[in-house]
């Protein structure tokens, strides 16, 4: 197993008037190698969950495990946690610095200490992976599009190697080829590397047609867990902790509704599209009438 | 049909590289037009949304409409006056709103009736009156009972719901959205929308920029923009069925039209023109009916 979570609780403001409980007695395990989409409203305590997968926060109480080893157990350990674990923030392109992109996304291994023909191979091979081509990479890191940056701020987490990566809201914000190009690549990364992938995401139909399985957090517990289809099938309560399910499914539900012989798993387009042209060309379809 | 929004052909570009907030028209290698000769004309209590890829030119068109920025050529016109007419600037801001991508960016008062009241106080109006205001506008965002709250506490949907309200205040009579869900949950866009579509109901133009397909479905009316230029201009159903051309320049279509777009590429007969959900589900009880 990758990723477990045991009782892992964390109050803002401990002690004091305005004591918030933002994490509330979570425990959950992700599988290595899987792709989990974590959803929640605003506030619920994404955020703070995912901050505590690379340590940047501390439990105050519970434990995270990974890979048998309790994070928090030993402060030596710690970078090298941090590397194992990629956290890439949301609006990471607000965290390019350097003077080109290349130098940009050396940073970190540099500071691992890395031979400088091993560093080489991992910027290249990361800027490659994100989809940023050669001829951009002696150009600022301000020149590209916002996209782009941000491509190029998850290649620096690349370059550290990561084998579980936590992406909180990588499309906030971009318009829908950008968002296409970053999430068409962390598929890509999770299909070729085997990296473990945590998404951060409000956005349904992307969580949808990524992952195959869900948490649902809300008031700081998880509420919910289960596959795309077992989570979006639950509109009611998806909306009524702020949530949704997706575009389709709610257009599959009134389809539905109005006698339709669709199967109660649908949340996708091209998932829409089949079950659709089934129903239409079936007998099971003509009774709608 | 009175014009409350009109640009003639205006062209701005950025002569320094502009903050990196994410709102981006600062993505290309300057100095490139940021607007290459726009012309729009908005009538009022019409519902435009403003689509385009991030450095299209979208929020530069926003921050004109209200004289945050001035057109090196052409003029922009607010209820008949223009945004270069200075002595009018005070009159032309308080009669469009801009709400922003950011909740955090844009609550200052530590509690949000004191937030709300900011803009009127700034205009001079007599306590009582602001009062007044600041209740009705509180009220039309359906945040009365968060009044003497702290706004820190709040989530996005209801900060940016704040955010308005403080608009509101101003007695608006257009206000423009600059990707103003951008970063909010589902509820919380969804709450935002439905107060921007009331709002809407009660005669305040709105004109919403926004990176999200259905959302611009429910306008009147939709604009595209794309290198600086509008380049499309219709009604939702005779945007969105034009697939091929917003693929093109980096956009998409509510998931509602692709399926149909599917279905009909699968050989099902359903008309042209579906954007909404609820057009398709029509669509497709009248293909089982006949």
């Amino acid at each position: 197993m990758s990723i477990e979570i045991k009782n892992l609780c964390h109050y803002y403001g401990k002690g004091s008037a305005f004591e918030k409980k933002a994490l509330d007695d979570i425990s959950f395990t992700i599988e290595k190698g899987s792709f989990v989409g974590l959803i929640g409203h605003t506030g619920s305590g994404k955020s703070t969950l995912v901050q505590h997968l690379n340590a940047l926060i501390k439990p105050q109480s519970g434990n995270i495990i990974i890979d048998g080893e309790d994070i928090n157990a030993d402060k030596s350990r710690l970078k090298a946690i941090r590397t194992k674990v990629g956290l890439v923030f949301q609006y990471p392109e607000h965290q390019l610095f350097d003077m080109t992109v290349y130098k940009d996304v050396a940073f970190g291994p540099r500071n691992s200490g890395l031979s400088d023909d091993e560093i080489d191979r991992r910027v290249k091979q990361s800027l490659e992976m994100v989809g940023i081509a050669p001829e951009l990479h002696e150009k600022s890191p301000f020149e590209l599009s916002g996209g782009q940056k941000r491509r190029v701020a998850i290649a620096g987490v690349l370059a550290m190697r990561p084998e579980i990566l936590v992406l909180d809201e990588p499309a906030a914000g971009l318009d829908p080829r950008g968002r296409d190009e970053i999430l068409g690549q962390v598929k890509k990364m999770h299909e070729t590397l085997g990296i473990t992938v945590i998404l951060v995401s409000h956005s349904m139909e992307d969580i949808a047609r990524l992952v195959n399985r869900i948490l649902v957090i809300n008031s700081g517990k998880i509420v919910l867990t289960g596959t795309p289809a077992e989570i979006f099938s639950k509109f009611d309560e998806l909306e009524a902790i702020g949530l949704s399910s997706t575009q389709t499914a709610y257009i599959m539900r009134d389809l539905r509704n109005k006698g339709f012989d669709l199967p109660p798993d649908i949340f996708t387009v091209d998932e829409a599209v089949e079950g659709i042209l089934g129903a239409m060309g079936s007998p099971a379809g003509t009774d709608a009438r | 049909m009175e014009i409350v929004v009109k640009t003639d052909e205006i062209v701005f570009k950025y002569t320094s590289q502009p903050s990196t907030d994410g709102e981006g028209e600062n993505n290309e290698t300057p100095p490139k037009l940021a607007l290459d000769g726009v012309s729009i004309a908005i009538a009022k209590g019409e519902f435009v949304a403003v689509l385009g890829h991030n450095g299209s030119g979208k929020s530069t068109l926003a921050k004109h409409i209200n004289g945050l920025l001035l057109p090196e050529q052409g003029a922009v016109w607010v209820k008949g006056i223009s945004t270069a007419d200075e002595e009018k600037m005070w009159e032309i801001r308080q009669s469009v709103g801009m709400v922003f991508q950011n909740p955090d960016n844009q609550i200052i008062a530590t509690i949000v009736e004191e937030d709300v009241a900011f803009g009127p106080e700034n205009l001079g109006i007599p306590p009582t009156e602001i009062r007044q205001r600041v209740d009705e506008a509180l009220e039309a965002v359906g945040m009365t009972k968060y009044a003497g709250n702290p706004p820190h506490h709040l989530s996005g949907g209801q900060k940016q719901r704040v955010a308005i309200a403080g608009i509101l205040a101003m007695r608006p009579d257009i206000i423009v959205m600059d990707e103003s869900t951008a970063m909010l949950d589902p509820i919380g866009r969804r709450e935002v929308l439905t107060v921007a579509k009331r709002l809407n109901d009660e005669g305040i133009t709105i004109i919403l920029i926004t990176h999200y397909m259905d959302e611009a479905a429910q306008a009147d009316r939709i604009m595209v923009m794309n290198g600086g230029k509008v380049v499309m201009e219709g009604i939702p159903s005779e945007i969105f069925t034009q697939i091929g051309r917003l693929k093109e320049i980096g956009l998409d279509v509510p998931q509602a039209v692709e399926i149909a777009h599917k279905l009909r590429l699968g050989g099902l007969n359903l008309p042209e023109g579906i954007v909404t959900g609820k057009q398709l589900v029509e669509a497709l009880m009248n293909v089982h009916r006949n």
